[in-house]
């Protein structure tokens, strides 16, 4: 399990490349053969004992982050969201600027100085800004260009009973579960899709879906989960350490019925835990591989993670041992039978 | 005419579940059309084949709907929406699930002001004593669609779905009514229109056809205090010019204004200022593919009590034939 390597390193969409040199260095020796396509999905295919099946897994390498767009004469540094990011949880983040890892800090007006209506409204990203301990434009031009990635700083801690905070979760459970699914042999062909630019509207697996054209595909992700106070029971999207969670259908796809009712079938039989997303908000990557070329039967599971798309989203390590264990006992047993699945 | 759409708009068929809308189709047209398939996603193929132009034309099979998300202790439904469905339109309304249990979709009575009302302070009542009998008839990710008998009045059809079984019964009838022609051509009755016009996206990949027609209902302009717009109800079919998913080609629409023309029936353009169509998604599918679409006007769109002109239905499938024949 690579989990705290993997959060641990930057992708913020469009900068893969960190998280992609370290699962390509790590996976080298489980697959028959590594390519990395024009917009840098990490495409990882593994032949099967029979082949009758083409089968796709996909997880994205990137995160949500930050980009330079600007800098003030006291040295700070303007940035814009690459992602989804809610801008009131930005202040006082801890962070890292550019390929050297400049260390920041998220900053704003202090408390003190704010009028009654600044206090009692909530900060907006135009007002905030990275501070790296420079006192001058120019400096601080030395060490950042514009257009620079930023990412969350936030090491991974375990904590709890088997729970981890971490950044990035989204998605790097899921690049997790497929460096761990490779490490397996099965009778279909597999294709392990590491995408990039998820998190900016679903562009690396679009790209990857159309390349590798498969029978099957299965999207690995890290999920919202709102079990939490200020939500009603009715509205909770999954609930923490309930096991791996299938999407019924969602802002960007309604996976194929029959095939989300297999893996939940099979998951039982095994006595994997595992529980349905209720909600149907958000999206992922199975939206643009399920309208692939003539179109693909197609499935999403996922860890549940609290605070999703903040430094500290939590997962529990009892999720993603559930979410790895469905993800390979499908895969082992797809083209086992006569029938697809 | 009537009979026909009162059997396709009976049928279930919320996106993503369109496999009872989909048995009713094949069963109208089984004896006219020998090469049928259902794809990946389940769009419904007939191809008449042919030595000349490959023109698709489609219409959608699925319906707006609502899908159980959570049952409380008491046995209520949460649920949400499948495709473009209105909170307030909803309140008083019987859904049914795909096993045929009825539900009555209300809302929470604390709700100070009605302008706050949202789906998610709405439940379905299905008349179950507690949680664990409710779940016996519904399950979380069920889906249901709304009730809403087919009546025919003078020249007015009303019944829910008309979007777009309406569409479906003009294909139906084409296949039916096709004259000798040597064109190829694909009836598509598509899947997951409602939720982002997905089944016409991979089925126009597949088909790759040189020219595309969609057969879909839109809104009129002929109410009271309605928003401004040139449709009416039983002004004839409405060539399209452009919606919020496409700029109609061309080609197509000349195609379809001279064969109106030829025909002599009545037409009249349509420009929708919101919206789209499974036009949208196919002419920028494959490459790229000239498309149009012909829509048939209608009230009240994805509410149970839709309503279309029949006449404006049969001249529909009048200016379809003579278009792509």
């Amino acid at each position: 399990m690579y989990i705290k390597e993997l959060t641990e390193l930057n992708g913020v969409s469009g900068n893969e490349d960190e998280v992609r040199e370290f699962i390509k260095d790590k996976i080298k020796d489980l697959a028959d053969e590594i390519t990395v396509d024009s917009m840098g999905n990490l495409i990882a295919f593994k032949k099967g004992k029979s082949g009758k099946q083409k089968v796709m897994l996909s997880a994205h390498m990137d995160e949500v982050g930050f980009m330079v767009t600007g800098f003030s004469d006291s040295g700070v540094i303007r940035f814009a969201t690459v992602g989804g990011i809610d801008e009131r949880i930005l202040l006082g983040k801890r962070v890292l600027v550019g390929e050297k890892k400049i260390p920041g800090v998220i900053g704003s007006k202090p408390i003190h100085l704010q009028e009654r209506e600044e206090r009692n409204t909530n900060i907006k990203l135009k007002k905030l800004y990275i501070d790296i301990g420079t006192d001058k434009k120019e400096e601080t031009e030395k060490l950042v260009s514009l257009g620079d990635y930023v990412a969350f700083h936030s090491p991974y801690t375990e904590f709890g009973e088997g729970l981890v905070k971490a950044k990035a979760l989204d998605d790097r459970v899921g690049c997790a579960i497929l460096m761990e699914a490779l490490k397996e042999r099965y009778e279909c062909d597999l294709y392990a899709c590491f995408t990039v630019q998820e998190e900016v509207g679903l562009r690396g697996a679009e790209v990857a879906a159309y390349t590798v054209n498969p029978d099957i595909a299965l999207v690995v992700e890290g999920t919202t989960c709102s079990d939490v106070p200020g939500v009603e029971k009715s509205e909770y999207s999954t609930v923490l350490g309930e096991g791996a969670a299938l999407t019924i259908m969602d802002r960007t796809s309604y996976p194929d019925k029959n095939f989300v009712n297999y893996i939940y079938e099979l998951a039982k039989r095994n006595n994997i835990p595992v529980q349905f997303k209720q909600t149907n908000t958000g999206g992922n990557d199975a939206g643009k591989i399920q309208m692939s070329r003539s179109g693909v039967v197609t499935a999403s599971i996922s860890v549940p993670c609290r605070y999703i798309h903040s430094p500290v989203s939590v997962m529990s390590k009892k999720d993603f041992n559930s979410c790895k264990d469905i993800v390979i006992a499908v895969l082992k047993d797809l083209g086992t039978k006569e029938e697809a699945y | 005419m009537f009979d026909l759409i009162k059997r396709l708009t009976q049928s279930f068929g919320v996106s993503g579940n369109e496999e009872e809308i989909r048995e009713t189709i094949i069963n109208e047209i089984k004896d006219y059309i020998e090469d049928i398939k259902v794809d990946t996603l389940g769009n419904l193929i007939a191809t008449k084949p042919g030595k000349g132009k490959k023109i698709m034309v489609a219409a959608h099979m699925d319906e707006i709907g609502v899908m159980a998300t959570y049952i409380d202790e008491k046995g209520f439904i949460r649920f949400s929406n499948v495709g473009g469905v209105s909170a307030f339109i909803s309140i008083g309304q019987k859904v049914k699930f795909k096993n045929g249990t009825i539900g009555t979709v209300f809302y929470e009575e604390k709700l100070e002001d009605m302008k706050n009302l949202k789906l998610s302070k709405m439940y379905i009542d299905i008349g179950a004593k507690d949680k664990k009998e409710a779940e016996k008839l519904v399950r979380i990710g069920d889906v249901a669609c709304f009730v809403g008998d087919a009546v025919k009045q003078e020249d007015l059809v009303i019944s829910k779905a008309l979007d777009d079984r309406s569409g479906c019964a003009v294909l139906i009838e084409a296949i039916k009514r096709m004259p000798q022609t040597d064109n190829e051509i694909y009836f598509v009755f598509t899947v997951q229109e409602e939720i982002g016009l997905r089944g016409a996206k991979t089925s126009a990949y597949q088909l790759k056809p040189d020219i595309a027609i969609a057969i879909d209902v839109t809104d009129t302009g002929d109410t009271p205090e309605a928003h401004l717009m040139e449709v009416k109800c039983g002004g004839g079919p409405a060539i399209k010019i452009k919606d919020n998913s496409i700029i109609c080609h061309p080609e197509v629409k000349k195609l379809l204004e001279e064969s109106a023309k030829k025909i002599n029936i009545p037409y009249q353009y349509e420009i929708l200022e919101y919206g789209g169509n499974d036009s949208g998604a196919i002419h920028i599918a494959a490459g790229g593919v000239p498309s149009g679409a012909i829509s048939i006007p209608c009230r009240y769109i994805h509410s149970p009590v839709e309503a279309s002109s029949l006449e404006d239905i049969e001249n529909v499938v009048k200016l379809l034939v003579e278009a792509i024949k």
